[in-house]
């Protein structure tokens, strides 16, 4: 990959011989290629409802798919965010809506009821997916009560405070005198 | 030689490449003998500063030994002096450098073309920054190629750390320059938002300027017991009403000063809810700054009263009350640091021992770990306030 970035580099700028190890773990690669597949469902259910909606055998419903594909647009973006976990849950809870929407479809007299089962299917391992990279991409900030170091005596004045402060005194004085 | 290589979002790695060379007759290379994580060095490992390519070097705080000058360095250097390298590049020759404003050095960024369409104007080069300021390879490596070293350099004596030294490069200065920004009188109260390393120098350098009282606003632990050691009176913002108390403390009136080292990716807080709509915006890219400290600062600053801003901001910010700031009056004063117009007075402050500036390092660890220390460093894992880097 570093090939192409040493093609850009200005010329006489060090180039990389040989990449060091990334700490990317694989769920962040999963978050990065769940947050892609979110943003390219969202366009196709934005811009192409009615496609979705006869597949589904749903006609009538193009309003609520095109609010759906904004929905995923927005998580996808969080996903390749820094917030990718705020994204990961955004869509965890999008996959519940998306579930329950299809289920409203399943009905006897819908035709194309084997295509809603096949992508409640997909929802699920989608679902499944997410909840994973949720959970492993949890922020790992210590918590709020975890016992933390104190620096009381770092004040960064070897003299010690009260003569920084009379020497500013003192300049102050002599400015205005 | 080694170096801490950008790859992408969250994705810094020490990577192995190619020797700086001379390339202009004005350079110099160095031998770094220490390095530091700087707060804004977050805001490109998160991405947020457009303009980084993979294979970009960071870091612009280093220090080091002359090891090569190009034969334009006119005996302003030579090979075994011991620099320490200010972040801006300068040149010292154009209408800013001979005005001091040496951030917004005319002739350093060599892609200033993109600084022009973005900024209107372009600002100086930077090391290990964004190639809207050049591009250029910054300093967590092994060595360091300085362009214009004949001007961008701090030359300091044998028999003083590193430690003590380093700092000159940004973070000293640049809180230095944020407090002799808001004009400190002995009577007031300078208000500074965020304890990080900048934070922590600006209440130095607020308590060396006179200031009557310096208060200081964060929440993490640490960052505040060193704040108090260092002259502060601190306000915890998870747990207390940052208005408020900045009124209880000023009779009511608000600081005079307010000074903001948070910059574009202040803490978000459901009791805050702007800071909450900030981060859904910053998310799905429709604001790139989260300015909910510049909002506080406004809102609770004294009429009259001056705004200096050494946080780094990068694009554009929303709902900035700007009916406030004018109507009371205020001023702001604002940029990236002019390092080199300060570093003389502040070398001396080190070498009188008025000022000892290693006080912040809480981490110092070879080069190699610096990637791991990118996420200890941003997570605030093990009370981390700042990293030195040792290649």
């Amino acid at each position: 990959m570093f090939h192409f970035s040493n093609i850009v580099r200005t010329d006489g700028d060090p180039k990389i011989i040989e990449g060091g190890r990334s700490l990317k773990r694989p769920a962040d690669q999963l978050a990065r290629a769940l947050g892609w597949f979110s943003i390219g469902l969202g366009v196709v259910e934005l811009f192409a409802p009615r496609r979705v909606t006869e597949t589904l055998g749903m006609e009538g419903h193009e309003t609520i798919v095109r609010a759906f594909g904004l929905r995923e647009i927005l998580a996808g973006m969080m996903s390749l965010s820094v917030d990718k976990n705020a994204g990961l849950w955004a869509r965890v809870g999008g996959d519940g809506l998306d579930a329950a929407a299809l289920l409203s479809g399943l009905t006897a007299d819908n035709p194309k009821k084997s295509n809603i089962a096949l992508a409640l299917l997909m929802v699920g391992g989608i679902a499944m997916l997410d909840y994973r990279a949720a959970q492993d991409t949890k922020p790992r900030r210590p918590p709020r009560d975890a016992r933390r170091k104190l620096y009381p005596n770092r004040s960064g004045f070897p003299k010690g405070i009260e003569s920084a402060r009379t020497a500013a005194k003192q300049i102050a004085a002599h400015a205005k005198a | 030689m080694k170096a801490l290589v950008w790859h992408g979002k969250e994705d810094i790695r020490c990577d192995t490449v190619t020797d700086p060379e001379i390339q202009d007759p004005r350079d110099a290379i160095i031998k770094v003998s220490s390095c530091a994580i700087c707060g804004s060095d977050l805001h490109l490992f998160h991405n947020f500063i457009p303009g980084m390519m993979p294979g970009d070097i960071m870091g612009h705080e280093t220090m080091g030994e002359v090891v090569e000058v190009g034969s334009g360095v006119d005996g302003k250097l030579k090979k075994g002096d011991r620099i320490v390298v200010p972040f801006t590049i300068i040149c010292g020759e154009c209408d800013q450098c001979k005005r001091g404003n040496f951030s917004v050095c005319e002739t350093t960024n060599r892609k200033r073309h993109l600084a022009e369409k973005v900024f209107g104007h372009s600002c100086a080069g930077l090391f290990g920054y964004t190639h809207l300021t050049g591009g250029y390879p910054g300093g967590q490596a092994e060595y360091l190629r300085v362009p214009f070293a004949d001007a961008t350099h701090i030359k300091v004596p044998a028999g003083i750390p590193d430690e003590q030294l380093l700092f000159l490069s940004d973070i000293f200065p640049t809180g230095w320059q944020a407090a002799v920004q808001c004009d400190i009188e002995p009577t007031d109260t300078v208000a500074i938002w965020g304890c990080g390393p900048v934070g922590q120098m600006a209440i130095r350098s607020a308590v060396l300027l006179g200031a009557n009282q310096v208060i200081a606003i964060d929440c993490l632990p640490e960052r505040l017991s060193m704040a108090e050691a260092g002259g502060a009176t601190t306000i915890n913002f998870e747990t207390e009403s940052v208005v408020e108390r900045l009124n209880e403390l000023t009779d009511g009136k608000g600081p005079e000063k307010c000074i903001d080292c948070a910059g574009m990716e202040s803490h978000v807080m459901a009791s805050q809810p702007d800071t909450l709509l900030d981060r859904a915006k910053q998310m799905v890219m429709l604001e790139s700054d989260r300015p909910h400290v510049l909002r506080e600062m406004i809102y609770v600053c004294r009429p009259g009263g001056i705004i200096s801003v050494p946080g780094v901001y990068s694009g554009f910010s929303d709902k900035i009350p700007m009916g406030a700031f004018m109507n009371k009056g205020l001023t702001m004063r604002t940029g990236q640091t002019h390092v080199n117009r300060w570093t003389d007075d502040l070398l001396r402050r080190i070498e009188e021992g008025e000022i000892d500036p290693s006080f912040v390092i809480t981490h110092t660890v070879p080069l190699s770990q610096g990637p791991e220390m990118y996420q200890v460093f941003r997570d605030k894992r093990d009370s981390c306030v700042k990293v030195v880097l040792r290649p």
